[in-house]
């Protein structure tokens, strides 16, 4: 299935949906689903000031531990709490109910270099041939 | 977040690859095979074995079958366990060290019949251990013979395996076969291995039958509901049994009574065995140290090589650790000190550089419930 055409993804397979200011960031269905089952999500405070593709956090599935980098620059203005009981939303609804963060952009123009849906899914193609 | 996929270089199958690949596993190098990691996914197969019937393809572990009128004795000096008790139909855990008392590997060593063996080492040892068991059994009347590559392996596990099992290979089969007991049948005309053993804390068999029929007997299984299963669920379910891993929780520079093994030393029978002196001498000296069963307070994933640090100092290190999905905390094991080893003593472990409390609890973390 094609990525979501509305969001912009970064080639550490993230992505960012900018609404005015804000943007929510979240991880990839391909990159879940090569994850496997998550079982802790490991996020910032609100308040939090991140640069793109800085490391913001952590996500571990029963086999392995990776890094999460953010695809923009910001404050962190809001970090989805349920991820704490039920990381499992990252498997079942990586671009709904599974965000990670929501971020008050510092530089809405970095958002022009980040991928497209189109590029995002010709990357991950060649990544698995 | 950053993807590290392994690459497969030649690495082995077993007779089950196929079916691994028809089902859609996600097939991970392990020990030099190519082996399913899991199918439906790690979390769900987990509660498949808690909650109902899950089978393993174990294929990769080493098989050999020892012939000869000093058979037993043979296995008796190349175990800890005195293998000379086993009557035919028995089965017994060991350890197999070397000269100073350092794991070469964890066995299991069944009896068919009084010159009839089955040894099953681990996967990443069947090479070594052929070596050694080679070396040795020259000096006995006995034979060894490699069965690991025309054998396939199948570990079907979980409350309600043995009436799948039942269903398959047969009602009376299965109910002869005791805790640790193994035997023989035919079925469809193929000669079939079975023991009531595993690697899970769930009760089940293991069966071995030649490698040509490996797929017949897979697909018998999942006709008859077992659904399939995955190394990632295997180690997922041996850690919440506290069972140990050779290479995590113990290695050569190991010995049995610093992991909980003393019980397979037996040191009575006054026979030698290939670290007998050694392991006599360690019985009366203290231990240094101890593989604890370490539960996490808090959120957080203790994983191997993650320090234990004791009141601010490193007094140990994790060597299996994650995530019990049936107890929804992490677990783990590792080497303190003696004086630490004692339940309810609070550590802390150095994840990655943040701390995680965690607590000294006794094994295992998970037990099934007794059957009525």
């Amino acid at each position: 299935m094609p990525s979501p055409p509305d969001l912009k993804y970064t080639k550490e397979h993230e992505w960012v949906r900018v609404e005015g200011d804000i943007g929510t960031v979240g991880i990839t269905d391909y990159a879940q689903d090569q994850l496997g089952d998550i079982v802790f999500v490991d996020l910032p405070s609100t308040g939090i000031t991140v640069s793109q593709m800085q490391k913001f956090g952590e996500i571990e599935s029963v086999k392995a531990v990776s890094e999460l980098f953010s695809p923009v620059s910001g404050e962190v203005s809001e970090v989805n709490t349920a991820l704490a009981d039920q990381p499992e939303l990252v498997n079942d609804f990586p671009y709904g109910e599974g965000w990670m963060l929501r971020i008050r952009l510092s530089e809405p123009s970095e958002v022009d270099q980040l991928l497209t849906a189109q590029d995002y899914d010709e990357f991950t193609a060649q990544e698995d041939s | 977040m950053s993807l590290n996929k392994p690459t497969a270089g030649t690495l082995l199958r077993s007779a089950l690859f196929d079916e691994h690949r028809r089902l859609g596993a996600r097939m991970v190098p392990f020990a030099g095979w190519e082996m399913p990691v899991q199918y439906a996914g790690i979390v769900e197969e987990h509660h498949v074995v808690r909650e109902r019937a899950g089978m393993f393809d174990v294929s990769h572990m080493g098989r050999f079958e020892v012939y000869g009128p000093e058979a037993a004795r043979f296995l008796r000096y190349v175990s800890t366990w005195d293998m000379t008790r086993l009557a035919a139909g028995e089965g017994h855990y060991s350890a197999a060290c070397r000269e100073d008392g350092g794991i070469l590997d964890d066995i299991y060593v069944f009896c068919l019949a009084a010159e009839s063996y089955l040894v099953v080492v681990n996967a990443a040892n069947a090479e070594k251990m052929r070596n050694w068991m080679e070396e040795h059994v020259s000096t006995f009347n006995a034979r060894l013979v490699d069965r690991h590559a025309s054998t396939a392996m199948i570990a079907v596990q979980g409350p309600k395996s043995l009436e799948r099992l039942a269903d398959v290979i047969g009602r009376d089969f299965v109910a002869s076969l005791k805790p640790r007991r193994c035997g023989r049948t035919e079925w469809r005309s193929h000669r079939l291995f079975a023991s009531r053993t595993g690697y899970t804390g769930e009760d089940g068999l293991e069966l071995v039958i030649d490698a040509d029929s490996g797929p017949e007997l897979w697909q018998a299984l999942l006709d008859a509901g077992v659904q399939p299963c995955g190394l990632g669920a295997r180690d997922t379910l041996r850690l919440e049994a506290a069972l140990l891993l050779y290479g995590n929780d113990m290695d050569e520079d190991t010995n049995p009574r610093e992991v909980g093994l003393g019980w397979v030393v037996t040191l009575d029978d006054e026979a030698d065995f290939v670290g007998r002196d050694a392991l006599v001498r360690l019985k009366d000296t203290g231990r240094s140290r101890l593989l604890a069963c370490l539960k996490a307070a808090e959120r957080g994933i203790m994983r191997p090589g993650c320090p234990i640090l004791s009141s601010g100092r490193e007094a140990g290190k994790v060597t299996s650790g994650g995530y019990s999905p049936t107890l929804s905390v992490s677990i783990g094991m590792g080497f303190v000190p003696d004086e630490l080893a004692t339940e309810g003593t609070k550590l802390t472990v150095d994840v990655r550089g943040k701390p995680l409390d965690v607590q000294v609890v006794p094994r295992p973390f998970y037990k099934r419930p007794k059957r009525a």
